[in-house]
């Protein structure tokens, strides 16, 4: 494979511009001073408690996520196309989702086969027919981005249900901060940090109508021992609304209600973290003790906001991905700014026999899967993960989609020795409420590994500060 | 704010709490047992260590015989026992980090630091020589927390749950060793007045870390009936019996206001309070210092009880 794509050296062509400055700084750092740093910045993360969970892994129930103390750099012009481009995506997203659980037009057009969609595990027959605030189904979406050129941008997976990251993003800039005043004195760096007041906004925006009163907002996490935990009480914490568990919630008398120390307090907006699974054991989960007995129906009659909707995971389903550039033109009437990287969908037998002719050269990933979890890449494959994969693919194809194996793009980052390129992605956050919300930048996540082009935090990936530059 | 919170964050300053007199209790018992002397006279001093500290049936249980070496561990190390050092470090930052939107920042990192810190010893690596070291940095831990909360926490719910939990345990605290060594104080002891009793009087008083103050106070050599009554009635010192109630009834007091709501507990808490700004120390003596003790043990229950109940702890 050729060369990837630096974000700071382009093809070679010298040092491109956003990185001007930070490529000077960096060209006389001494590397034990840049390793200082990275060890200050650890000493931070540790102190502050932002840890993540590794699911099977025993010695490690709390690890740090490692990060790179080089920035991400985003020029402001670039940002402005990714910001429009991001716009136009989550609005479809959204009336696609207000589509399928109300007239299901776009299926009536023909424009998604009707079984990919009411087929799905992740479509929510109980949301039909249920009018959610605005008409908005995900408040909050990560879009995950990568870049293969200057002006490659490509979007890889939208998580619709309950992304997460934000914490990491916002950490990472005041552990920056704190360990590099002088280059932000230098760099025109837009801020993040209103990111929190952004996410209260939209979640006030979509309290149910009518309330005669400020709107009781909460953040439901699964506990302590969730891998986000950190982040959901970081969350709670900065917008100063409470971190409760489902143990915390009851329906009583047609309300969502939590139990404070003065008794039972109704609750508006609900800020789930929870799967749609353990939302109400009533609705979605028989086996389930976990989640709250009633909230669905206390939500079907407008009287609190889910947020995200219930059934928003049917807008990032890997099998209805391959639709996006259709459902955009579709709900928009113009062609999607942001072009999907090519995918394979394995349930077509046309694609599979394509697929299992270039296995070696794929990355092939399970429809329902997340977190870098369960997905072969083909090109770093041993010959016998690559067949174990093949039995898999003819067993149950339509569980299968597969992309062509990505050049993304590199940034220098620091390994144990000196500065080499990696590869990395980028996730926005976008809010969708009264009007849709993006905070310059988003979470860059970094393979460590070199020449590694799995970027998820389980699967050794770390993060580094995103810079987007004032124009 | 959630009934969960204030349980875990009454129960998160309990346990802060709990930590630091357990480490002054060990260190109270080791000076002890260091001494020269003759006989069972180590076994009786470990056996009240642990009595003061609520865990002598869970040891008898594990260990059996009382050894030096496995009474310091089973207290400090040992997370079967929910008094030790481990299990209150560990019970606080799990609280802590179920309640981390209700802590500051500081309040969290001191936490924090204490529990990493704590869990990197090895028991192994502890010696007779370090052993002093690591107990005042378990009371400067402690005290590095509460001077975080009490500097940086907003004065709401979130404060005055965390009084009630601090002072409730420190009650308690005081409460047992007065308990486990109450027959040192009697008046019949006085009478012995020999050296080994002028050695207990100066451990009750160490173990609340009164032993310099009751000379500032009273002026006066060391006397039974003067340390009941510091340690019981003496308002100046913090903590007595009456200032751990002074302490509660203000908080549970600010509750009353905030939320607009007296509750039973505010009867008992106010109620004990009177009973100690009203005792005389020679009446309890005449009455019956041990049932005196037992008493306010058993009010103090009763109060911890009324207080989950009235703020929906835990239902």
């Amino acid at each position: 494979m050729a060369a990837a794509f630096d974000e700071m050296n382009g093809h070679g062509g010298g040092v491109r511009a956003p990185y001007r400055d930070v490529a000077e700084w960096l060209g006389v750092q001494r590397i034990e001073t840049l390793k200082q740093k990275t060890a200050e910045a650890e000493a931070l993360f540790r102190r502050s408690g932002i840890t993540f969970a590794v699911y099977g892994s025993d010695d490690a129930s709390e690890r740090l996520i490692p990060f790179d103390i080089l920035p991400r750099i985003i020029s402001g012009s670039e940002w402005r196309r990714l910001e429009t481009g991001i716009e136009q995506r989550v609005r479809a997203l959204n009336a696609f989702m207000y589509d399928i659980y109300h007239r299901q037009e776009i299926l009536k057009a023909g424009i998604i086969p009707e079984e990919l969609v009411i087929g799905n595990k992740a479509f929510v027959p109980e949301m039909i027919g249920v009018d959610p605030p605005r008409g908005i189904y995900s408040h909050i979406i990560g879009i995950d981005m990568v870049r293969t050129g200057e002006d490659q941008f490509m979007v890889l997976e939208d998580n619709t249900r309950t992304p997460s990251g934000v914490s990491y993003m916002l950490e990472n800039r005041e552990t920056m901060l704190h360990l590099f005043p002088d280059l932000f004195s230098r760099n025109r760096v837009r801020p993040v940090e209103h990111y929190p007041d952004s996410l209260l906004q939209t979640l006030e925006s979509v309290a149910p109508p009518n309330l005669d009163k400020e709107p009781v907002i909460a953040l439901l996490t699964p506990g302590p021992f969730n891998s986000a935990y950190f982040e959901h009480s970081f969350l709670a914490d900065q917008m100063g609304i409470e971190l409760v568990e489902a143990s915390d919630l009851v329906v009583l008398d047609g309300l969502l209600q939590m139990k404070t120390t003065l008794g039972l307090k109704r609750v508006d907006v609900l800020y789930r973290r929870v799967d749609d699974d353990y939302l109400d054991p009533l609705v979605f989960n028989a086996n389930s003790m976990l989640g709250v007995p009633g909230i669905f129906d206390v939500y079907r009659a407008g009287r609190v906001t889910i947020v995200n909707a219930p059934g928003a995971g049917i807008a990032d389903d890997k099998a209805i991905y391959t639709y996006i550039p259709a459902i955009i033109e579709f709900y928009t009437g113009r062609a999607p700014l942001l072009p999907n990287v090519e995918t394979y969908s394995c349930r077509d037998p046309a694609q599979l026999k394509y697929v299992l002719e270039r296995l070696p050269q794929l990355v092939v990933k399970e429809v329902h899967g997340s977190g870098g979890y369960g997905m072969l890449v083909g090109p770093s494959a041993t010959s016998a993960e690559i067949e174990t994969f093949r039995a898999k693919l003819i067993a149950n194809p339509s569980n299968y989609i597969a992309q062509p194996t990505l050049s993304l793009s590199t940034c220098p980052t620091l390994d144990g020795t000196g500065v080499s390129p990696r590869h990395l992605d980028l996730r926005p956050f976008v809010l969708v409420g009264d009007q849709v919300r993006l905070v310059p930048g988003g979470l860059t996540r970094v393979a460590l590994r070199k020449g590694s082009l799995v970027v998820n935090s389980s699967q050794g990936g770390g993060t580094k500060d995103t810079w987007v530059l004032q124009e | 704010m959630l009934g969960r919170t204030a349980n875990d964050l009454f129960w998160l300053s309990r346990y802060i709490e709990r930590a630091e007199n357990i480490a002054r209790l060990i260190e109270v018992g080791y000076r002890i047992v260091l001494l020269p002397r003759e006989g069972e006279g180590f076994h009786q001093e470990w056996r009240s260590t642990l009595e003061s500290g609520g865990c002598l049936n869970g040891y008898v249980a594990r260990h059996g015989e009382l050894e030096t070496r496995n009474v310091i561990d089973y207290m400090l190390f040992d997370t079967s026992n929910p008094s030790s050092i481990a299990s209150c470090l560990a019970g606080a930052r799990r609280n802590g980090r179920a309640q981390r939107t209700a802590l500051t920042r500081e309040m969290w990192e001191s936490l924090n630091s204490a529990w990493l810190e704590f869990s990197a010893i090895k028991p192994s690596s502890v010696t007779s020589n370090s052993l002093p070291e690591l107990l005042d940095w378990v009371r400067s831990r402690s005290a590095l927390y509460r001077g975080a909360m009490l500097n940086t926490i907003l004065r709401n719910d979130t404060y005055y749950f965390s009084q009630v939990g601090t002072f409730i345990e420190r009650a308690d605290s005081t409460a047992r060793i007065l308990d486990v060594k109450y027959y040192h104080l009697l008046p019949s002891s006085e009478m012995v007045g020999s050296g080994k009793d002028n050695f207990q009087w100066q451990s009750i008083l160490r173990s609340v870390s009164a032993h310099r103050s009751y000379r500032w106070v009273f002026k006066d050599s060391v006397r039974p009936l003067r340390i009941a009554e510091y340690l019981i009635l003496h308002r100046q010192m913090p903590r007595s019996l009456r200032s751990c109630y002074d302490e509660m009834t203000d908080a549970l007091q600010q509750l009353a206001i905030l939320y607009g709501t007296r509750h039973p507990c505010h009867i008992t808490a106010e109620s004990t309070r009177d009973l100690l700004m009203d005792a005389e120390i020679q009446s309890i003596f005449q009455t019956g210092l041990h049932e005196f003790v037992q008493d306010l043990i058993a009010r103090n229950n009763r109060l911890g009880h009324e207080i989950s109940q009235a703020y929906h702890f835990t239902d």
